[in-house]
């Protein structure tokens, strides 16, 4: 059942123009931010060369991709979550799954994974694009598979807040607004607080990335992503109990 | 807990057959008891009892903001009563909403359609989120299709099909896993008139192997297509009653009468059932009688045999619609009264 709703899921995503327009566009910005990470390394290479234990090419290049790829997704997320549940609610398909025999965790899991599996494939082309420099160079796979990991984990975070400030409204464009306004707070939260242990960093999903950023699998930050999700994803359940429940 | 499901699914189509629809008592898939259900401190449902048996077309009779909409949502689990029980097939809805729903299929006001898909592949998720199995969903989509009629547009996207046919895939979705119940709400507005006609058929055929409950504002619908009537008001049903007997409701039996050559007033008064006689003009008379004692028969031969060269008999009939305002009306007063 949860297959199946993501199955649905996915293939209302690529039945949208905008979908494929978004993905395009961001295939674009990699591209371009690649190009010009790579033509500052060039240009800074020979310097480089004078240190004693020089950066290699994947700290300056891929790391800094994925570090963006990361911070646009935060803002990207919210467009793809808005629809899950705002729009089901809008477009009164929610009867239809209410009215099905499935439970909430069904719904709210399909969603979320069938969402994930769409952005999967999309940040599936960051390693792709690095690992033409292998033609010409050698890459530092643990730095690439950390920030993978990394970027999954963050983007399952994204999906699981933007799922569930969906579930709180009918108004798809609200529930973008409302989603992309949380995750900028926990990011200026985290930019705000100048303290170096302030307790605010703790909170934003983009400050525990940094760790899988620098190619550190710290256990810590993993449990953080995992929590988040599973916080959101367990409110989002209530919330669509309390549908029935409050009508 | 699948294999669970199908177990009930199978002991449905199996109850379906010839044989167990000419028991003498049919079944009674769904019954809803004392459901009462508020918004906030507005208590919108007082005490809802329904029962539904198989093969009977149930219409919910009501105004605008009755609690039509409400208590179907309540009966297909969307919403959850404040207190009452609902069975489906003998299942409780609230207990084991899963088991329960599988025999269910509901259209709500607005069809649910995902407008960005085919119609076939709507139905075939549609078809799969009730639990068929994925070898026999191409059979119970061709049947959908064919009995909604929608063949011709089966591979057409639903955003660009017309309302009519998007309220047909509407039904379809309900219907493709031969549910037991089938819950329509308001399942012809906004049609045109050969829409609405098309759907009535298909919902009285429904009616033939399910039970169907549908909620609807239009008297026309009711005198169609129901087998029974609830009229509800204010959250309660405050009148229930088979369609026909719904339609003698309040009204005076009798009929208008021509007659070329009519006999005395006194005559016609003491035929046999009849109660009372007014006389119109020269040739036309109104018969009263009860209910119950129809003397046209006995008038028929009678006109015949003395020659009163009948012309014409028609029965007296009150709209629906008088009835309904009457129905209405009359709770309103008894309200005004104890209040």
């Amino acid at each position: 059942m949860i297959l199946l709703i993501a199955r649905r899921e996915l293939r209302s995503l690529f039945a949208m123009p905008s979908t494929w327009f978004i993905l395009a566009i961001l295939q674009f910005i990699f591209a371009w931010f690649f190009l010009a990470r790579l033509e500052a390394f060039l240009e800074i290479q020979p310097q480089l060369a004078q240190l004693a234990n020089p950066p290699g090419v994947t700290v300056t290049i891929a790391a800094p991709l994925f570090f963006t790829a990361g911070f646009l997704l935060m803002m990207l997320v919210p467009m793809f979550t808005m629809r899950l549940i705002a729009e089901e609610r809008r477009n009164q398909t929610l009867a239809l799954l209410l009215s099905s025999p499935l439970s909430e965790r069904h719904i709210v899991l399909g969603k979320f994974f069938g969402l994930m599996s769409f952005l999967l494939a999309l940040t599936v082309m960051l390693p792709a694009i690095i690992y033409t420099l292998a033609l010409g160079t050698t890459l530092d796979h643990g730095l690439i598979l950390s920030n993978c990991i990394g970027l999954i984990l963050l983007t399952a975070s994204y999906v699981a807040l933007g799922l569930y400030v969906s579930a709180l409204t009918s108004q798809p464009v609200i529930a973008a607004i409302g989603a992309l306004a949380v995750l900028i707070g926990l990011w200026l939260a985290d930019m705000a607080a100048t303290a170096a242990d302030s307790p605010w960093h703790q909170l934003s999903p983009l400050y525990h990335f940094q760790n899988f950023n620098a190619g550190l699998l710290d256990s810590s930050d993993a449990a953080f992503f995992v929590l988040f999700t599973a916080f959101f994803l367990l409110l989002t359940m209530k919330r669509l109990h309390n549908n029935r429940v409050y009508g | 807990m699948r294999a669970h499901i199908l177990g009930y699914i199978q002991d449905c189509l199996q109850l379906r057959s010839p044989l167990t629809l000419s028991n003498a008592t049919p079944e009674i898939t769904l019954s809803a008891r004392k459901l009462t259900r508020s918004f906030g401190k507005q208590q919108v449902i007082h005490d809802v009892t329904l029962e539904l048996k198989r093969g009977e077309v149930l219409g919910l009779l009501g105004h605008n903001g009755a609690g039509k909409s409400t208590t179907l949502q309540m009966l297909t689990g969307c919403l959850l009563p404040d207190s009452g029980e609902i069975e489906i097939c003998g299942i409780n809805l609230l207990k084991n909403p899963a088991q329960a729903k599988a025999h269910l299929g509901y259209l709500p006001e607005t069809a649910p359609l995902y407008r960005e898909l085919s119609v076939a592949d709507f139905l075939i998720f549609a078809a799969r989120l009730r639990g068929i199995e994925s070898a026999e969903v191409p059979g119970a989509l061709s049947q959908a299709l064919q009995r909604c009629g929608l063949d011709s547009v089966k591979n057409k996207i639903i955003s660009t099909l017309s309302k009519g046919y998007q309220q047909r895939t509407g039904i379809a979705q309900a219907i493709i896993h031969r549910p037991a119940v089938i819950v329509l709400d308001e399942p012809t507005v906004g049609l045109d008139p050969a829409q609405i006609r098309d759907i009535r058929r298909l919902i009285r055929e429904l009616g033939n192997t399910s039970s169907v409950i549908l909620s609807t504002h239009l008297l026309s619908e009711v005198k169609n297509v129901c087998d029974r009537v609830e009229i509800m008001q204010h959250g309660k049903l405050i009148y229930g009653d088979t369609s026909a007997r719904m339609q003698n409701y309040g009204q005076v039996s009798g009929f208008t009468l021509t007659l070329h050559n009519p006999p005395a007033l006194s005559e016609l008064q003491n035929l046999p059932g009849v109660s009372e006689v007014e006389q119109l003009s020269a040739t036309q008379f109104r018969i009263l009688h009860p209910a119950d004692n129809n003397p046209s028969g006995i008038l028929l031969s009678q006109a015949a045999q003395l020659g009163w060269q009948l012309e014409q008999l028609t029965p007296l009939q009150t709209s629906l619609e008088d009835i309904f305002v009457q129905i209405t009306g009359e709770q309103e007063a008894v309200k005004g009264e104890t209040e």
